[in-house]
């Protein structure tokens, strides 16, 4: 801890600011990353040749913006136009790029080529900045209290030897005075003090009973998000398709694993594995895991049966009590939410880690905050909301600024438990 | 003119009083804490010390085991994951319920390669897939995961064990070559002809697979038999045929003795359309109208607007009495009651010519054509009844060509060599099984394909279980034009075989029933995958009356004549809307579910009129109503002497005693059916030609000895309070249309004179509910003059929201857990219970209350309203202290006694020596495979808590989801409960009511004069309302006038004082 308080304040400033700038540039580009995710991060990795090419400062390498954006609606009319770099680029690889045409409004192309176009390397960020403070009021309330206790328990000692002084002065003869530890009220106290820090802390252990905030077994396979979801930008969705549509996120079947390992066989590029004990890891033994689950032989490709696969068993991390009523969809799909909200970052994540207390405060918390896009006239609401008309009316009076998960019903006990 | 009375109970009828007073008590029976008696609690067998251990123990092991490590779950994804397999979301799949001969369309809901749940299969524009199941239909999906499925091929053999006795046991055969092999080799050796014993098959490839083995003799036969209607109609010149019958386009519906809503032929179907005649348009009500000839009181005769009784003997005497009645005669039974019913019948039929429609449930040939002379001469060919389009539901004939009469005659003769038994059960279920079973001894190779070890599979040589519907390849045509495919939804569970890829195999055709499946309908070309997705495809056939000819009729009616009236007692066997024929026998759901009429659960009984119980000396006081031991008779029919439990029954003829078939099954039928009830098929008689289900002379005597029968309808007592039910008659209806209005109207002046105005939100202490209004309130709507009773709906609750099966001892506790249950009223002369109107089905189930009873008095506040108007129940938040079932004035909660689903945390949960023991289907159902047909997005409860109806919240949830995922908003019939999908007669309609053109809104607008609220004068402001029932007939109604006039300040204190009771 740096004792100097102005060498700490100006070193958060400067942190600050950075953090600040940097999500300043991000949130213009926001849309471009959101469609770059989904639509050409199967192929494209930013920063570095992978199934398709490096994108960062496309556009410097072509002849024209026109060419560019014909090249990803249909690469085959940007050679048919005699493109030189069409040429070129259609030999990077033996797959040939998806069509776009139809899939991409011009105002998205012009967003993701943006995106692609000015990516640069995110600034590493080491030092988490300076650690929150902590309250230390409660610890100086406790012993200051303490203090107070023993004091005033002496001067209850020191009234009762005075007193008894004062009698036997007066000649007035009383029993003996009970020693503390056999007197009553004494044992009467310290019991009921028992009881209320006992029943504190026997009630806080129940009801932390079966959260697992922090899990984070071993999987059969070490398989890092970081390398994945982080490193090489691959959509959550890419592999957690079910997400979207199913109330269980899914985890990938090992043909899904095998689409893109079918041609990635080592790790060598990325930065070095470490397991959490601190032992590293081979990147390519892992692969290697998940190719005997797939009965693959990278030195054989063509003799492959995927029927043969066997699945792989992996350890559930996030688990909620049978009497939880969860679907993914309802929150990724309709909620908009991030993954990240709930399964922390991820894509900084080797091994991955319960990152959320998943309890019901927790859920209950997040609903009476959250706020519900009722724009359903622009495409961002849903046209499910324009059915609460009070709230709509509300909002447009002024009653109220926006309404909450809460106010839809969210806290109800059966929209969760059923 | 006395009153109608509503009542459920004799008790309730015959000592009220009495009735009251037992009533109040919680439990019936003493507390059975086993262990404590009279010497001390310190002496007792788990003294206070003890407990104190015990409690200290347990509590120290509970917290070691929590603070241990959580246990590791895996997550193990596809190896390669189906495209368009979502994990999580369900997929649907049409397919097709078939069982002996039944023929139901549905669509699986398959979740994660399970299927879990059926619905009707609905297909617009269709006239076949309008949607609806049966009992029987929601409950087969809980067969695929029997655990008593035979789980591979197996051969029985001879064995001499230890002791030196010979043992007869089953080994499993390696495999489906080596069976072949085996089989093949035996049929060789043996010689001889080749029989193939099925129930009806309506499966046109298999039909196809059949024929193409040369020789093979295949013989149809029904559990219970419809030969008596096909050889009538072959005798009417119609072919051995069934026709389609139109019960929507009938005016005049008369049932002599059928149970077409129940049992009788396709009951989803004719429900359907029976149901559409009796739906009321207020501003002009109409409705057609049903008489009922019967001896007992049946499911559908507890539905007609006009019910006459007779000897099951007589049921030829009235046919022809009703003949002569339309021809212009008139009745001449010697009954006059049931003459002046059969002229009055016969008047209606003769003024609504071509909309009139007489069926008949009889099995006898001669009766039947004395049916189609009825027809034909009311003009019901070409209007109600339509040759155009002939069903196959039933082919079985009892007697002559194909017939199993002959096929027992030439197994007894020993030429047949080889016996393939397929979906028949005749060693169980034939009149004379014991001739049967000899036979089958004669025969040298006998295979079953049976699912399960089944009465005649135990006596076959060779077993090769086939495949459960769901897992199959198939198809079915009901009716003629009309094809309805199965396709699987999950794989095979255990190692079965299609039985017509034996029959390929055994015949030379080295071919899987798959291809031929796929090769046989690769006629349709490109409607193939448009049919398998749909589900049903159907070619219109034109309306036809088809080729009458009265040429039986002589002989018939001669015949019939000579029928004598029985003597003493009669026996009429029926089946019931749960166990049928008693093929689904083993199933849990449908062994805990009510029967319509006598509520009673997991056995049958003696149905038997009040007069019979008075001249057996029964008393029907609280005593016999209030205990479940019932008495005990022995009837003695012909040779045999039996003894049955009794229930009494109003509007049963007097000297009819009724019981149903289906029961006591065989220990390898599984724990579910064995040791459930006595089997009466042994009971049905054999006229030369068909076999008949009654018989007479049959004498009964009281044993003075008693018998428990779980019974559900007593659980719940309203208190006396009678505003649970509406019913009248149209005339009544047509004359005072206001009285339910009017009676709301008079509540809110009258009574509730200081809400200032604002009834609903001043006539009670708690704040106002409707201030928790939002734009989604959802609502229900049931019609009772639509139900009838079938329950169907309340087993589609049952699959769908993972309702616990709690077995016989449990029920007979009141520890049923039907979130929906099935209330019966009888409707009768107030002076005279037998006289029986009416009966009243009243589907009761949570009703969602605003200002809801139950959600005060949750000390945890475990209960609670969201603001979609749905009455929550928190199950991991409720301690159990039932204050809420206590208060809920409809009793609809349901509490775990027992941990009857295994989801408590702790094991021994289940152990309940202290407390009482858990029948054996409980734990059948806590069976890993069984389980597999949870719904994983309802939550398992434990022991110790309440539960009930949620309004299919899962349901109501996911349809919000998705309107959100497809960025649109709500739209009605987006949410469908799981009641309202199985109910055969639209009678439930839900969904927000909030929404002007909501079905749920238009119902409410449209019915203002039927539609009311249980209980109103409770001000509980439900979310369920109910349309009163209208029975057609001519009959003043007192009850109806009284209401809002002359009683309505009496009705009010009574009210008042229900308040006062639902508030503090």
């Amino acid at each position: 801890m740096i004792p100097c308080k102005p060498i700490g304040q100006r070193l958060t400033t400067l942190f600050l600011s950075v953090f600040v700038f940097s999500f300043i540039n991000i949130v213009s580009a926001q849309d471009g990353k959101t469609i770059f995710n989904n639509k050409c991060a199967s192929c494209h990795t930013m920063g570095k040749d992978a199934i398709g090419p490096n994108l960062q400062g496309v556009v410097s390498r072509w002849e024209s913006m026109d060419m560019l954006r014909m090249w990803i609606k249909d690469f085959n009319k940007a050679i048919a136009a005699g493109s030189p770099r069409a040429k070129e680029v259609v030999t990077f690889s033996p797959t040939s790029m998806q069509m776009f045409d139809g899939n991409i409004t011009e105002d998205e192309l012009t967003a993701v080529i943006d995106y692609a176009d000015k990516w640069q390397p995110p600034v590493v960020q080491t030092p988490n900045g300076e650690p929150q403070k902590g309250n230390d009021n409660a610890v100086i309330f406790g012993v200051i209290s303490l203090v107070l206790a023993i004091i005033a328990l002496i001067l209850m000692q020191v009234n009762s030897n005075l007193k008894k002084l004062s009698d036997d002065a007066e000649g007035i003869s009383r029993p003996d005075p009970v020693p503390f530890y056999k007197n009553k009220v004494y044992i009467a106290m310290i019991a009921i003090l028992f009881f209320i820090v006992g029943g504190y802390y026997v009630t806080k252990g129940a009801i932390g009973l079966g959260r697992q905030k922090g899990y984070q077994p071993v999987q059969p396979i070490y398989y890092s998000h970081k390398v994945h979801a982080g490193i090489n930008q691959i959509n959550c969705l890419f592999c957690h398709g079910s997400a979207w549509e199913s109330k269980t996120a899914g985890i990938p079947s090992v043909n899904v694993c095998m689409n893109c390992h079918k041609g990635i066989n080592e790790y060598i590029k990325g930065p070095k594995l470490y397991t959490e004990d601190g032992e590293e890891v081979n990147g390519t033994a892992e692969i290697a895991k998940l190719y005997k689950a797939a009965g693959f032989d990278p030195k054989n490709p063509a003799a492959w049966d995927p029927s043969m696969a066997k699945p792989i068993e992996w350890i559930k991390i996030h688990n909620l009590p049978d009497h939880v009523y969860f679907n993914h969809s309802q929150h990724i799909k309709a909620g908009k939410v991030q993954c990240q909200t709930c399964h922390g970052e991820i894509t900084e994540m080797d091994e991955v880690k319960q990152a959320s207390e998943l309890s019901m405060g927790w859920c209950v918390n997040c609903h009476r905050n959250t706020k519900v896009n009722f724009n359903y006239t622009d495409s961002t609401g849903n046209r499910f909301y324009s059915i609460y008309e009070k709230f709509h009316n509300d909002i447009k009076t002024g009653k109220m600024d926006s309404v909450t998960v809460k106010d839809i019903g969210g806290l109800e006990c059966q929209k969760c438990h059923y | 003119m006395s009153q109608n009375k509503y009542w459920q109970s004799f008790g309730e009828v015959n000592d009220p009083e009495d009735f009251q007073k037992k009533s109040q008590d919680e439990f019936q029976e003493e507390l059975p804490f086993e262990g404590f008696d009279d010497k001390g609690l310190a002496d007792a067998k788990a003294p206070r010390r003890d407990f104190l251990k015990y409690l200290g123990f347990s509590t120290a092991a509970a917290a070691l085991a929590a603070s241990c490590k959580v246990p590791v779950r895996k997550a193990i994804p596809y190896a390669n994951k189906p495209e368009n397999i979502i994990p999580g979301e369900a997929k649907y799949y049409a397919t097709t319920y078939v069982q002996d001969g039944d023929v139901v369309p549905v669509i699986a809901k398959v979740r994660d390669g399970r299927p879990i749940k059926l619905e009707g299969n609905v297909i617009e524009g269709s006239n076949y897939a309008l949607g609806g199941t049966s009992a029987r239909a929601q409950a087969s999906v809980l067969d695929l995961y029997d655990m008593h499925r035979l789980r591979f091929p197996q051969h029985r053999v001879v064995k001499t064990n230890a002791e030196k006795k010979e043992e007869i046991k089953f080994e499993e055969v390696p495999s489906f070559e080596k069976f072949d092999e085996l089989v093949g080799n035996a049929m060789k050796a043996a010689g001889g002809s080749v029989a193939l014993l099925t129930s009806t098959i309506v499966s046109p490839s298999t039909k196809d697979i059949i024929s193409r083995w040369p020789n093979l003799k295949h013989v149809q036969y029904d559990a219970v038999s419809y030969s008596g209607m096909l050889m009538a109609n072959e005798a009417s010149g119609f072919g051995k045929k069934l026709p389609s019958y139109k019960f929507d386009a009938a005016k005049v519906i008369v049932s002599l003795g059928a149970d077409f809503l129940g049992t009788w032929l396709s009951p989803v179907e004719f429900a359907k359309a029976y149901s559409k005649g009796r739906k009321i348009d207020e501003k002009d009500p109409a409705m057609s109208k049903h008489y009922q000839f019967e001896s007992f009181l049946s499911m559908t005769g507890s539905n007609a607007d006009e019910r006459f009784t007779h000897r099951p003997s007589e049921t030829g005497a009235v046919a022809l009495s009703l003949l002569n009645a339309v021809s212009g005669g008139s009745s001449a039974t010697g009954n006059a009651t049931l003459d002046a019913g059969i002229n009055k019948v016969a008047k209606d039929l003769n003024d609504h010519k071509n909309q009139g429609l007489v069926v008949c449930g009889s099995n006898d040939k001669n009766l039947q054509i004395i049916v189609n002379a009825i027809n034909n001469a009311i003009g019901a060919y070409g209007s109600t009844i339509d040759w155009g389009t002939t069903v196959n539901y039933r082919q079985g004939v009892d007697s002559g060509a194909n017939s199993i009469e002959e096929l027992l005659a030439e197994m007894e003769a020993g030429t047949v060599g080889t016996l393939m038994v397929y979906g028949a059960n005749p060693a169980y279920d034939y009149y004379n099984k014991d001739r049967f079973i000899a036979a089958l001894k004669k025969v040298k190779v006998t295979v079953s394909f049976s699912e399960k070890m089944d009465e005649t599979t135990s006596l076959c040589e060779y077993v090769l279980p086939n495949h459960h519907y769901l897992e199959s390849w198939g198809d079915a045509e009901p009716k003629s034009g009309v094809i309805s495919f199965i396709q699987p939804t999950i794989y095979p569970l255990f190692k079965t075989r299609y039985f017509q890829t034996s029959l390929l195999k055994w015949s030379g055709n080295n071919t899987e029933y798959e291809d031929h499946f796929k090769t046989y309908w690769g006629s349709l070309g490109a409607d193939y995958n448009k049919t398998l997705q749909k589900g049903v495809k159907e070619t219109a056939g034109t309306v036809s009356g088809g080729s009458y000819s009265g040429g039986g009729i002589d002989a018939a009616t001669t015949a019939i004549q000579g029928y004598k009236k029985g003597t003493g007692s009669e026996l009429v066997l029926y089946q019931t809307v749960a166990i049928g024929c008693g093929t689904q026998a083993g199933n849990p759901w449908l062994q805990e579910l009510p029967d319509p009429i006598t509520k009673a659960t997991w056995d049958n009984y003696a149905m038997i009129s009040m007069a019979k119980a008075k001249e057996l000396g029964i008393k029907l006081n609280n005593d016999y109503e209030y205990y479940p031991e019932k008495p005990l008779i022995e009837l003695t029919i012909g040779k045999n002497k039996v003894e049955m439990p009794i229930l009494v029954i109003p509007g049963m003829d007097a000297e009819t005693i009724a019981v149903a078939v289906g029961y006591g099954r065989n220990n390898e039928m599984g724990r579910t059916a064995a040791g459930v009830g006595k089997n009466f098929y042994p009971y049905a008689t054999y006229n030369g030609e068909t076999v008949n289900y009654f018989t007479t002379g049959v004498s009964a005597t009281n044993l003075h000895k008693k018998y428990k029968i779980a019974q559900t309808q007593k659980h719940n007592s309203y208190e006396n309070r009678k505003e649970v039910v509406r019913e009248t008659t149209l005339a009544a209806f047509k004359k005072e249309p206001e009285t339910i209005p009017a009676y709301r109207k008079h509540l809110e002046e009258d009574f509730y004179n200081n809400a200032n105005g604002n009834f609903r939100a001043n006539a009670t202490l708690y704040p106002d509910a409707d201030t928790r209004k939002h734009e989604i309130r959802w609502g229900m709507s049931i019609d009772m003059n639509s139900c009838n009773g079938c329950n169907a709906c309340v087993v589609a609750c049952h699959a769908e929201n993972n309702v616990p099966v709690v077995g016989k001892r449990e029920v007979l506790r009141f520890h049923d857990m039907h979130w929906l249950r099935i209330d019966r009223y009888f409707v009768s002369d107030e002076k005279n219970p037998d006289n029986l109107k009416a009966v009243v089905f009243q589907p009761m189930l949570c009703q969602h209350c605003d200002n809801a009873p139950c959600e005060n008095v949750c000390p945890v506040a475990a209960t609670n309203h969201s603001n979609e108007g749905i009455n929550q129940m928190a199950y991991n938040r409720c301690i159990g202290t039932r204050y809420c079932a206590n208060n809920c004035p409809f009793k609809v909660r349901r509490f775990n006694w027992a941990d009857y689903t295994g989801a408590d945390s702790f094991p021994d949960n289940q152990d309940q020596t202290i407390v009482g023991k858990l029948d054996p289907v409980v734990f059948q159902m806590n069976d890993d495979i069984t389980r597999m047909v949870l719904n994983p997005d309802v939550t398992v409860r434990s022991r110790g808590v309440m539960e009930k109806c949620s309004f299919c919240v899962q349901r109501t949830q996911y349809a919000k989801l998705d309107a959100k995922k497809n960025n649109r908003m709500l739209k009605d019939g987006d949410v469908k409960t799981a009641c309202q999908t199985a109910c055969p007669a639209d009678a439930i309609v839900f969904g927000n009511a909030y929404d002007k053109t909501s079905a749920i809104a238009k119902v409410r607008e449209e019915n203002p004069q039927r539609s009311f609220y249980v209980l109103e004068q409770l001000h509980v402001l439900p979310n369920i309302n109910y349309l009163a029932k209208i029975r057609n007939t001519e009959e003043a109604d007192e009850r109806w006038k009284v209401k809002h006039k002359v009683a309505g300040h009496g009705e009010a204190k009574e009210g008042h004082e229900g308040k006062k009771e639902g508030g503090h």
